[in-house]
This record gives structure tokens, C-alpha cells and sequence, in this order.
């Protein structure tokens, strides 16, 4: 198990040198030069030289990415345009607030899929499958940032339920930092529980007719332990590949709820980046939401042994 | 022997009656999911087309001393915070998420479905490359590909759009890739081009109707993706440039005044949820109804 | 093992059993009619029958797992030590299952759990049936597959199924059924998915546990050759009810039933010379919901008299050679069973 865990952290690496080159690329290649579009409005020749110095535009691209690799790889992400900060610090203290939105919003996704999954394959096409069938096809319409903002106009300001908007980190109590990321979990997790229920009922559906499913039950085994243990780990495998889809999407839509519950997370700043073309943050970004959908994908990947030891031989 | 149920399970999707459609109109008319999603975008297509006759007020006119006001007979849907009829942002942000979806599901047709065809046709190393490249692209978070192509061509609707329509072409390419490899090894194929028969003719005539029912499905689904893609970009502020109206930028209004005026988020709310719900519902329509007529 | 069958209560005794399926376009479907069979205490008794016969049916009745299977038994009894079944209440039936009754099946690879070793789900059955704790149970595993005579059990206890050939397969799902000490054991077909020389294996198998536990057999088939070996008592059934039934000796050498003589005939026999064809019922079962009235084995039978065997549905009775029969010319016409010897 751990050599097939290991080989599949060999496999994930290159794409953290890949997609931040891509992006680098991208710049690089974009119409017009960086340096004139990073000069702002009617710049003059100078300013557009100084520029490229400063940035080391003169210098060839692969001799830039080498050297931001060569740093990055130091933990030196160099520093912002606008902000005159070092691109590291910046992020490392606003990436907590995301994780936690996005753990919280998965976690909800979970709990909440697999639960009306499971109570729905209790009895096939009763009332209450065709109604989770119904409720979670429609869910994935509905936009994750309007809901949210639904959930903060309902919760925080009529009902004065949940506390304002805002972050706390975890060392100011578990109680504290939940309150916080309930709304916005909620709301970011709507899209992902609709999915995990569909797929999870759908998967379950087709392991409850299997002949194990049968023997399990002609040796008189509980219903709970039939559905929950035999069952549910055959399930699992098509759900998990959804559920690691849709990380990203997630850290996506982190940004929206960062900004509409008013957290200072890396939404904001990824944002920010972009408009004023803070490259060193932008890229920092990058790097970071890549590092999470590989290390999502990797543990996604090291799953599929778990429940499916086939897999491992 | 197997435990096998005698009764077959009750599937969605059987039409009551048996007899099998011969239309395709006909295919998607029995449902009626699938008849009301199609005619609300008709009439989201009317609307948005005759919106400088049908919205009943300019939508950028200001009218700073009815800020925020709720549904009256004058605005029916209220007034923003600039004062502005509400129904007719609506009815003009329905342009811009219209054109806006067309643009990018269209962008990201024309480059996956061509590549996915002849990915799937010709095989060999082209293959190999294209397939590489779709990969990365669809393991690169697409936020990132995103705000980088934005970051880089500036914010405006148009680049967001190409932004959104490059992210979604990996989609197209591996349906279309898929469906071409189905039907590429049959043997019938292999004989026609042995026969002498035209790349062109073979893929005219013998793949692309495999093609067209999944292509469909993944179209009408990405349509869907793109006006939700459309309205979160322009909810940041990367999309359209104010005052255009756009069923985002409505939202980042309606957030900002959550709690003077709570209703404001409702209607562009329901429209995007709509749209999307409707796009989606369309295609999986229009794929029952081209798989029924092929079946005969 | 000697057990006094005459005082002795059967171990499994249905009656008048009758299950049915929902049919499509509504209402239900007999499956299986007017059933009546007897397992004694330690007895070993074969269901025969074509596919479509009933007996998979009759088998899951047995078991209780009608319900799951999308039937229900719209009348009859099955009595297991004398305890009424089909009003048992689930949770009783969950005790039963595994702990009185057990059951192998037909599909040996596909019956086991791919995601768990096969020492987890035998040690998971002796659990719950045996309350023994996690390391007695998987000694009673360990203990189990030997038994079954699984090589290097020590090591292949925490093999997962997909390392286990067909035959093993079947060993070890035989090993996890006896773990938990049935006193009858249901086999449906559990040799048909198997290789040949792999089916005389698990033949001898099940005749040993049978030597060694006394446990009763109830093996459900369609190879007559393989229950001969095999069984005390044969109970043949067609068209979902029984036709025939006898001690094996009986029904072999002296069919009472023309469709039983019919399976006999069509046995291949190696002594028979080359020229011979291979004899075999024409025709076809006809399938739930599709019997006729009078015999149902009437349009394939060769000894069939109209206006006798088509009209009125012909009672199981005891035939002039010892064995039930379902046949109204039971005593008139000559059957040739096997040849002796």
C-alpha cells in the first residue's frame, strides 16, 4: 500500500512545474509586452526599460522561470509589485482562512451527500429517493455565491443567527472558527453534496444487486453492516473521483465567499492580483492552488487502493 | 444461479407507451422537463433580442432619489442602489450571459470538437500530443487558467469568455475524441478507407452522427457552465465593466446591500439558477431524442 | 453418524409453498406452486430441475430472502426445527441466517466481497454468529480454510478473493458457511461455474464436512449425475412444481415420471457407443405465468393422452414404486431409469 502511495506522489510532482510554467508562458506570450501593460497608462520609453530591468524581463524566459523555480523552491516567491510585501508571507497568512472554507465546505459535502444517499438506497425508488434524485439534480444549478449571499441575508442579517462576516482562526476555539464557515461552507458546499448523493446513490444502487451483497445478507448479516461496510466501500470509488473534481472548483468558488462574507483569505488577493497584474502574487497563487489540487489528486489516487485493492497489484 | 428480480426496475426514462419516436421534435416533445427548459430559453432569446422594446425603463438611468425601493407598479422588481429599474438590468443582463455563454461554449466547440476528431481519426503521435495537452489543461485548476488569461488580456466580458470557452474545450475534445475511437475501429470503417473512401466522406457521413449526441449534451451542459462562469467573473469584477448590467454585476450590488435591501438578490439569483437549470435540462433532451432516432 | 430419523423432527419441512413476483404491467406472477418438501435431521436431499424449474426460488424461500430478491410467498409454510418461518420477524431471521441456515452459491468469485480479505469476512460471520472476539475469530478462520483444505492458510488468510481461483473461491465461501456450524446448508448449483475436475473436488468436499458435522444438505442442481452421487433423496421440480420425489435410488432406477426419465435419458452415458445420439426432452419449459391448464408437462411428454393430461391439473401422489409422482400414468407406463452397474 505505501509503495503504491509512493509511486503515485512520483507521478504528481512534475505537474507542480508544469502548470506554474504554463502560466509564466502565458504571460510571457501575452499580446503586447508585460513590462508596457505593467507601466500603466501612457508610459513613457524609459519607464518601460526600467521596468523590464527591474522585473528581469531582458533576460531570456526560461532563465526567469529557472530562477523563480530555483527560489520558489527556497520558499522565496519574490515579492509584490503593488504591495512591496514578500509574496510568501502574503500568502501563507491568508491561506488558512481558505483551507478552512474549503475543508469545511467539503467535509459538509460529505456528510450531507453520503447521508441521503444512504437513507435514499434504503428503499429504491421510494418517496424519498425520487425527492433526493429531484433536490440534487436541481441543486447544481443554483449558483454557490448567490446562495451564499441568500444564507448571509437570512442568517446574519434578519435572523442575527450566525455572527457577522469575518474570519477566526482555530486557536480562538473550535466553536469560534466553525461559526464563521458554516454560512459560507454551506453555501460553497451545496454543489459537491449534490454530487456526492447522485453518484453515491447511483454507485450503491448497482453494489446493492451484487451477488456479496446477497451472501452478506444469506449469512445474516446486520442491514446496517450490509449497507454501511460491504456495500459502501465498493461504492466508494466513482465518488471520490467526483469529490476530487471538485476540489477545484471549490477553491474556485472560496474566492466568491471570500469576498461576499467579507474573509481575508486568498480570494481577494488572487483578484487583486489580477487587476493590477501583480505578477510575483499572481504567480504565488498559482502555485499554491496548484500544490492543493495535486496533493487533492494524489490522495484521490492513493484512495483507489484503499477501496479497491485490484488496483494495488 | 443469481438472485435476479423477475420485475423490471422502474427507469426514469421510459416513455409510458412503447412505440419508438421517429422524429427527433417528437423525441424531445415527451418530456416535459425537457419542453418547458426550451421554451423558457425561446423566450429568454426573445426577450433578450427585443430588449430595447421590451424592458420598460433605460437600464443605466439613474434615479438616485428611489434608490433601493422594493416592487412597485413603476419597477416591478424594485430599484438598485443607483436607482435604476431593476426588470430591465434583468432583461439586458439576459443579453450579455446569452452572448457571453454563445461565445465561450462556441469557442470551445470549435477547438475541441475538430481536435477531438482527428485525434480520434488519425491516432499516431498527433494524438499523443493533443491528448497530453487537453490532460494539463483539465488538471490545471481552472481558476488559475482563468484569472491568468484575464490577468494577462485585462478584464472585460469578451476575454473572460475566451478565458471560460479554452478551459471548457478539453470537454469537447474528449467526447468528441471518444465517440470518433467508437466508431473508428469498427470494421466498416476500416473497409470504406480501405476502399479507397475520402478521410472527409468517412468522417461526414459515419462519425460525426456517432458525435452529435454526446457533443450535444456536453454544448447545452457547457452552456449552462458559462453563464454561471460569466456571472461569478463579473460578480468579481473581472467581467463586464459597470454600468453594464449583467446578472453578476447585479449580485455584487445586491451583496453589498444585504441588509438595506435583501430582496435585490433574487432576481438575478433565480435567473442564473434558471438559465443554467434549463441549458442542462435541454441537452439531456435533445440526447434522448437524437439516441431514440438513431435507434431504428 | 446415525440419527434416529424416524423419531427425530424434520429439519426442514415446507408445505404448500407458494411464491410469487410482480409481473410487468402489474399484478403478481406465480414463480413457484404448491411446494412441499422435507430435509431430516443430517439428511442429504437434491432439488433438481431445468433452469426456470423454481428451484433458485424455492432455495432463497428456504433462506428467507424472498423479500430482497423482489418476491413475496403468497401461501405456504416453511418450518425449519420446527419454528415457523415466513412470519418470522426480520431480526430472528438475521440469527437464523448463517447460524442454522446456510447458504452457498452458484457464482463462487462473484460471491465474495472483492474489498475485504477473506479472513475479515469469515471472521466477520463467526463474530456475529459465535460471539468470538477478533482474534478467535480469525484463528477459527485460519482454522476454517484449513479445514477446506486451502494450502498455506496462514498466509492466504489476508489474501483478498481476486487471488483465489474459481475452486477456491468455492472453498472458501464453503469454509465461511460452516465456520458458523449450520445444521443445514443449501447449496444452489455450486458446482456449475466450476471446471470438471474441480467440481468432483468440492463434491468430495461436501461429502466430507457432511461425515465430519452431520450437517443436513438441501443441493440444488440441474445435473442429475452430480446429485446421484451426492444425495439420500431427490425431489425433481418442473414448471415450478415438484413432479417427482423419491429416494435417489428410486428415481434413478425407477423414474415414476416421464419428465424425470426424460433428465436420465439425456445424461450422456460414455458406454453408450458412438453412434448414439444424445437423447433430450423437446421442446421448452414454459416460463411464470405461462402454464397450461392440466399437466404442464403435457406438450412435451411423449406418453401424454389427450383429454386426460390436459384437462385437470394432476396431484402429487405416491406412486406404485415408493416415490411421489405428479403423473396420472404413473403406474400404467414403463419408465427406463439409469442402467445398475
Amino acid at each position: 500500500m505505501l509503495r503504491f502511495a509512493g509511486k503515485r506522489l512520483l507521478a504528481a510532482v512534475p505537474l507542480l512545474f508544469i502548470v506554474p510554467f504554463l502560466v509564466f508562458a502565458l504571460i510571457n506570450f501575452a499580446p503586447g509586452d508585460p513590462a508596457y501593460a505593467l507601466a500603466g497608462d501612457n508610459p513613457t520609453p524609459e519607464r518601460i526599460a526600467m521596468i523590464r530591468h527591474n522585473l528581469g524581463l531582458d533576460e531570456p524566459m526560461f532563465a526567469r522561470y529557472g530562477q523563480w523555480v530555483w527560489s520558489a523552491m527556497h520558499g522565496d516567491l519574490g515579492v509584490s509589485f503593488i504591495a512591496d510585501q514578500n509574496v510568501t508571507d502574503l500568502i501563507l497568512r491568508r491561506a488558512s482562512t481558505t483551507v478552512s472554507l474549503v475543508v469545511v465546505a467539503m467535509v459538509i459535502a460529505v456528510v450531507f451527500g453520503m447521508l441521503f444517499a444512504i437513507l435514499a438506497s434504503l428503499r429504491p425508488n421510494g418517496i424519498f429517493d425520487r425527492i433526493v434524485n429531484w433536490v440534487s439534480s436541481i441543486a447544481i444549478a443554483v449558483p454557490a455565491f448567490w446562495f451564499g449571499i441568500v444564507l448571509a441575508s437570512l442568517f446574519t442579517v434578519s435572523l442575527r443567527l450566525f455572527p457577522a462576516f469575518g474570519y477566526r482562526p482555530l486557536a480562538d476555539g473550535f466553536g469560534t472558527w466553525l461559526s464563521f464557515l458554516v454560512l459560507p461552507g454551506l453555501a460553497l458546499g451545496l454543489l459537491p453534496a449534490a454530487e456526492v448523493a447522485l453518484q453515491l446513490r447511483s454507485s450503491l444502487g448497482t453494489v446493492l444487486k451484487s451477488d456479496y451483497i446477497l451472501n452478506a445478507e444469506a449469512r445474516g448479516l446486520s442491514r446496517l453492516s450490509v449497507v454501511l461496510k460491504h456495500a459502501l466501500k465498493n461504492a466508494a470509488v466513482p465518488v471520490v473521483t467526483v469529490l476530487g473534481f471538485r476540489v477545484s472548483e471549490v477553491l474556485a468558488g472560496s474566492v466568491t465567499l471570500e469576498i461576499i462574507y467579507n474573509m481575508p483569505g486568498l480570494g481577494r488577493l488572487a483578484v487583486d492580483s489580477v487587476l493590477a497584474r501583480d505578477v510575483p502574487v499572481l504567480l504565488g497563487f498559482v502555485l499554491f492552488s496548484t500544490t492543493i489540487v495535486v496533493l487533492v489528486n494524489l490522495l484521490v489516487d492513493i484512495s483507489y487502493g484503499y477501496f479497491n485493492p485490484k488496483v494495488r497489484t | 444461479m443469481t438472485a435476479t428480480t423477475v420485475a423490471p426496475t422502474p427507469s426514469a426514462d421510459q416513455p409510458e407507451g412503447g412505440a419508438v419516436e421517429t422524429s427527433l421534435l417528437r423525441g424531445m416533445l415527451r418530456r416535459t422537463t425537457t419542453v418547458v427548459a426550451g421554451g423558457f430559453l425561446l423566450l429568454l432569446i426573445v426577450v433578450a433580442i427585443l430588449a430595447p422594446v421590451v424592458a420598460p425603463h433605460d437600464p443605466n438611468a439613474q434615479d438616485v432619489l428611489n434608490r433601493l425601493r422594493p416592487p412597485s407598479g413603476e419597477h416591478l422588481l424594485g430599484t438598485d442602489d443607483y436607482g435604476r429599474d431593476v426588470l430591465s438590468r434583468i432583461i439586458f443582463g439576459a443579453r450579455v450571459s446569452l452572448v457571453a455563454a454563445v461565445q465561450a461554449a462556441g469557442l470551445a466547440l470549435v477547438i475541441g470538437l475538430p481536435l477531438g476528431i482527428i485525434a480520434g481519426y488519425v491516432r499516431g503521435w498527433l494524438e499523443v500530443v493533443l491528448v497530453r495537452v487537453m490532460d494539463a489543461m483539465m488538471s490545471t485548476p481552472s481558476l488559475v487558467l482563468a484569472i491568468t488569461i484575464v490577468a494577462v488580456l485585462g478584464p472585460g466580458i469578451t476575454n473572460a469568455m475566451l478565458a471560460i470557452g479554452l478551459i471548457m474545450s478539453p470537454r469537447f475534445f474528449r467526447v468528441a475524441r471518444a465517440s470518433t475511437m467508437n466508431v473508428r475501429h469498427e470494421t466498416y470503417i476500416e473497409a470504406s478507407i480501405a476502399l479507397g473512401c475520402t478521410g472527409t466522406r468517412t468522417v461526414v457521413r459515419h462519425i460525426l452522427p456517432n458525435v452529435l449526441p454526446p457533443i450535444v449534451l456536453v454544448t447545452s451542459v457547457s452552456l449552462g457552465a458559462a453563464v454561471a462562469a460569466e456571472s461569478s467573473l463579473s460578480f468579481l469584477g473581472l467581467g463586464v465593466k459597470p454600468p453594464a448590467a449583467s446578472w453578476g454585476s447585479m449580485l455584487t450590488t445586491a451583496a453589498a446591500n444585504m441588509d438595506t435591501a435583501p430582496f435585490m438578490a433574487w432576481p438575478p439569483g433565480v435567473m442564473i439558477f434558471l438559465t443554467v437549470l434549463s441549458f442542462t435540462y435541454l441537452g439531456d433532451g435533445v440526447r434522448r431524442g437524437l439516441t431514440r432516432t438513431r435507434a431504428e | 453418524m446415525t440419527i434416529d430419523m424416524t423419531t427425530a423432527p424434520d429439519l426442514l419441512d415446507v408445505r404448500g409453498l407458494s411464491v410469487e413476483f410482480p409481473a410487468r404491467g402489474g399484478g403478481w406472477v406465480r414463480a413457484v406452486s404448491d411446494v412441499s418438501l422435507r430435509v431430516g435431521q443430517g439428511e442429504s436431499v437434491g432439488l433438481v430441475g431445468e433452469s426456470g424449474s423454481g428451484k433458485t426460488v424455492t432455495s432463497l424461500a428456504v433462506m428467507g430472502l424472498t423479500r430482497l430478491t423482489g418476491g413475496r410467498i403468497a401461501e405456504g409454510s416453511v418450518a425449519f426445527d420446527g419454528r415457523e418461518l415466513t412470519s418470522l420477524p426480520e431480526r430472528e431471521w438475521r440469527a437464523l441466517r448463517g447460524g442454522g441456515i446456510g447458504m452457498i452459491f452458484q457464482q463462487p468469485t462473484r460471491s465474495l466481497n472483492p474489498a475485504f480479505t477473506v479472513g475479515d469476512q469469515i471472521a466477520e460471520s463467526v463474530r456475529r454468529h459465535l460471539g468470538l472476539g477478533r482474534r478467535a475469530a480469525r484463528a477459527r478462520a485460519v482454522e476454517m480454510l484449513k479445514l477446506v483444505e486451502i494450502p498455506r492458510a496462514e498466509s492466504r488468510v489476508d489474501d483478498y478473493p481476486h487471488a483465489f481461483s474459481g475452486g477456491m473461491c468455492q472453498r472458501v465461501m464453503i469454509a465461511m458457511v460452516m465456520a458458523t456450524n449450520p445444521r443445514l446448508l443449501v447449496a444452489d448449483e455450486p458446482t456449475t461455474a466450476l471446471d470438471v475436475t474441480v467440481q468432483e473436488r468440492i463434491l468430495t468436499l461436501l461429502r466430507d464436512l457432511r461425515e465430519q458435522t452431520g450437517v443436513a444438505l438441501l443441493f440444488v442442481s440441474h445435473d442429475l449425475a452430480v446429485v446421484a452421487d451426492l444425495c439420500e433423496r431427490v425431489v425433481v421440480m418442473y414448471a415450478g412444481e415438484i413432479i417427482e420425489d423419491g429416494t435417489a435410488g428410486d428415481v434413478f432406477y425407477e423414474p415414476q415420471h416421464p419428465y424425470s426419465a426424460g433428465l436420465l435419458a439425456s445424461i450422456p452415458n460414455p458406454r453408450a457407443g458412438i453412434g448414439k445420439r444424445l437423447a433430450s426432452i423437446p421442446g421448452q419449459i414454459p416460463s411464470a405465468g405461462t402454464w397450461p391448464a392440466g399437466c404442464r408437462f403435457q406438450a412435451r411428454c411423449g406418453f401424454a393422452v389427450p383429454g386426460v393430461c390436459d384437462t385437470a391439473h394432476p396431484p402429487l401422489l405416491p406412486s406404485p414404486a415408493g416415490s411421489l409422482s405428479r403423473c396420472v400414468r404413473a403406474g400404467e407406463i414403463t419408465l427406463e431409469g439409469v442402467a445398475a452397474g
